[in-house]
């Protein structure tokens, strides 16, 4: 069982096992036969059947495939044999996996609504292609029986299909009117029924004009758009859900038998759980045994880690650094310090709300224009004509001619281009108005820990001791895994440094590192129990026999790309504030080195918040990026939002972006794509219109023929589509 | 002309086939991994016998 007890590899060591999704929990089950491991950096066949090989060798192992896609291998096998068994020998086989939890995964499987799209998609180009074939005789001049017998093919191809693929939008409208609304989809629905309505009548009378072809295009086209915003939504939704799934939520209780491992939804207040070193906490509680320290800095952004001893009241993702720790949970799930911080983000959600985007206000001016533009056609030409007929298909060619197939592939086909660009660069985009909005930034908010920052903490004043004392120092850090010993012993073995020879070193979880070097004690750690003084910066103390105490300070080290981004930012004009929960100091020094003028420090969450809004109310368009939970409610009140993958699950789900990679740099370049895509679609808008205003008077003027209707139709569609994918 | 009557209702029939298969491979999730798919194919390792799933 020991081997079983390590806690879950993860490819961020920051996001393992957050206890915020409840509903990953629920569907844990270790005994599950069926496993999903996440293989980041499968690329070829070769590897694709190495890992299958690999892994179809365990013995009890029934069945391995790799979806090269997604990046991912699910194996079904015999129960009782998981992750923990499996990774080992995929990581034998020479590939890196991580256990995804198969809960999470479970809507990206079942795409359901996509498939249903694709479907209706297939049988409306299918029947688009045989009608426009057929209208291709009518226009080339077949005359009378000929013609009536091509459109009556016409009608029959049309009819079940336009009742098969036009039923999203009919649905859609029918709910906007019983609401008393009008959306996009009442238009579209009217001009597609009015244009078969019509036909159908025209054909009966052997008439000449017959819309089939463009109801069936026009059905084409806007599904078309329906179905690239449904897959770059439901890209983003897959790729969010992996970064979920890889945190799978567990604990290990200590009961009488020993320990067990079981999952976070399971547990109960009153439950002792074990924390190991490197381990989150999945419960707030009270420690009853065990000494350590703490590291707050996703809850508070504080990077100084906090001694922990029996007694200490712990919250919900904080991480326990040096001891194991048992604690006693006093909140479970919901009732949890994490969940309820996560509630802040809902109030502050609904301002966003409010946000209209570009298509819905082109389709509020556009709607009503519409219809009243038609209905006027028809009272017109009925009492010039004293003719039903005339006038019925002159509203007919205007509605159908004016319908808003362009204006339906103008936004999704950029956003579907913009989005994909920005997801080679790393970026994900979660929201369908994140990249609008995205554009009219002009205020970035950074927070500090986690963000600007890598997490890492790095040794600044080495200088400052002898090269007896970092040898010791060396041979002290080298026995911990404590993050600062951890930082200490890689930088001074860069410089060179030999450990010294020390006996009897131990480690005094929550207090630090102790040995004897010549009969003199040495000790490495805390403040309080080397005998240290006060420091308002990172630091460990060394203790040299009866010597004084000596200091050594670390600072976080820069997260890639953070100067290039703040630079980037600073020279678009953008104004930056650095916005951190951390001591002044900290937050000054990282300030002064990045050159962002503005920054505030000791900052609550609520504070956080408080400003975001503030900025906000003065008229700001506010780009919030940070990580932590102490984000989060900012991260939701922001205009719009970026998190790095690393953030707590409750940050990324509060925040529009999402950072796959580990660098900032995309940041202004994220803005810089957003605003031309934001332009691609304005344009897109233009195009639509300038179609429009030609094809229209035509249509009033009852000169619009099916040959008309179709190439305007198609014309505008393909030339929209065009358009968005110049963008670069 | 009349050999439209028998030309459309086959050209109609034809395409509908296709549509058909479409409906299948879709129905059958052959879409799931499309680069996987592309890859396998180059893969030198030939089984007589497939593995039953």
């Amino acid at each position: 069982m020991t081997a079983a007890m390590r806690p879950p590899a993860s490819a961020c060591p920051a996001c393992s096992a957050a206890p915020a999704a409840e509903a990953l929990a629920a569907a844990q089950a270790p005994s599950d036969a069926h496993v999903v491991l996440s293989l980041p950096t499968i690329h070829c066949a070769n590897c694709m059947r190495a890992v299958e090989t690999a892994l179809s060798k365990v013995p009890g192992v029934h069945s391995a495939r790799v979806n090269l896609t997604m990046k991912r291998v699910s194996i079904e096998a015999d129960p009782g044999l998981g992750a923990e068994d499996l990774i080992p020998v995929v990581a034998g086989a020479g590939y890196e996996a991580h256990e995804l939890d198969t809960g999470a995964l479970s809507a990206t499987q079942t795409d359901k609504a996509g498939r249903d799209l694709l479907m209706r998609l297939a049988v409306a180009g299918f029947a688009m292609m045989n009608v426009m074939l057929l209208s291709i005789s009518v226009w080339s001049g077949a005359e009378g029986p000929t013609r009536d017998m091509f459109h009556w093919i016409s009608a029959a191809i049309t009819l079940p299909t336009i009742a098969f693929s036009g039923q999203i939008f009919f649905r859609n409208a029918w709910g906007a009117l019983k609401a008393g609304r009008l959306n996009m989809d009442v238009p579209i629905s009217l001009a597609i029924l009015l244009a078969v309505v019509t036909s159908l009548w025209e054909t009966s009378l052997s008439g000449e004009h017959a819309y089939f072809d463009a109801a069936i295009a026009l059905t084409f086209f806007l599904l078309t758009g329906r179905y690239l915003d449904h897959r770059t939504r439901s890209i983003a939704r897959s790729a969010a859900e992996e970064l979920a799934a890889l945190e799978v939520p567990r604990a290990w209780r200590v009961t009488q038998d020993g320990e067990e491992q079981v999952s976070v939804a399971d547990l109960a207040v009153g439950d002792l759980l074990r924390v190991r070193p490197g381990g989150r906490m999945p419960v707030d509680g009270q420690i009853t045994e065990g000494q350590s320290e703490l590291d707050r800095s996703l809850l508070t952004g504080e990077t100084l880690p906090v001694y922990a001893a029996p007694g200490t009241s712990v919250s919900a993702g904080e991480v326990n650094l040096t001891g194991p720790l048992v604690v006693r949970a006093t909140a479970v799930g919901r009732e949890t310090s994490l969940h309820r911080m996560a509630d802040l983000v809902a109030v502050a959600e609904s301002g966003r709300a409010n946000y209209t985007p570009l298509a819905d206000k082109a389709a509020k001016l556009y709607a009503p224009g519409v219809h009243i533009l038609s209905a006027l056609a028809f009272i017109g030409w009925f009492l010039y004509t004293q003719d039903f007929r005339v006038a019925l298909n002159i509203a007919a060619a205007v509605l159908i001619i004016t319908c808003p197939c362009a204006l339906g592939l103008a936004v999704p086909a950029v956003t579907t281009a913009a989005s994909g660009r920005l997801f080679k660069k790393g970026l994900l985009i979660k929201d369908g108005t994140a990249l609008e909005r995205l554009s009219e930034v002009d205020t970035v908010v950074f927070d500090k820990t986690g963000t600007l920052t890598a997490g890492a903490p790095q040794v600044t004043n080495t200088g400052d001791f002898t090269r007896n004392d970092l040898e010791i120092a060396l041979a002290l850090a080298a026995g911990s895994a404590h993050p600062l010993s951890a930082s200490l012993t890689t930088a001074l073995r860069e410089a060179g440094i030999a450990p010294a020879t020390l006996s009897d070193i131990a480690e005094v979880p929550g207090h630090g590192t102790q040995g004897l070097w010549r009969g003199q004690q040495v000790r490495l750690g805390r403040a309080a129990w080397v005998g240290g003084g006060q420091s308002d910066v990172t630091s460990a103390w060394l203790r040299v026999g009866d010597g004084p105490a000596q200091v050594f300070t670390f600072t976080d080290s820069l997260r890639d790309g953070a100067e290039e981004a703040v630079r980037g930012l600073i020279e678009a004009g953008h104004r930056v504030i650095l916005m951190s929960g951390d001591t002044t100091r900290a937050v000054e020094t990282l300030a002064s080195r990045l050159g962002i003028p503005h920054w505030i420090a000791e900052a609550l969450p609520q504070d956080k918040a408080a400003r975001v809004k503030a900025l906000s109310d003065e008229g700001r368009k506010v780009l919030m990026v940070g990580d932590g939970l102490n984000d989060t409610a900012a991260l939701a009140g922001a205009h719009v939002s970026i998190s790095p993958a690393s953030a707590l699950d409750a940050a990324r789900v509060a925040s529009d972006i999402v950072l796959l990679g580990n660098s900032l740099a995309p940041v202004p370049d994220a803005i810089a794509t957003a605003t031309r895509a934001t332009k691609r679609i304005r344009e897109n808008f233009g195009i639509a219109t300038w179609y429009n205003v030609i094809a229209v008077p035509l249509a009033i003027a009852g000169l619009c023929s099916p040959l008309i209707a179709a190439l305007a139709m198609s014309a505008s569609s393909i030339t929209v589509s065009l358009n968005a994918l110049r963008l670069r | 002309m009349n050999i439209l009557l028998y030309l459309i209702p086959i050209s109609l029939f034809l395409g509908g086939m296709g549509l058909l298969f479409f409906v299948i491979t879709v129905r059958t999730k052959q879409y799931d991994d499309p680069e996987g798919n592309a890859q396998r194919i180059l893969s030198g390792q030939y089984d007589d016998a497939p593995k039953q799933d």
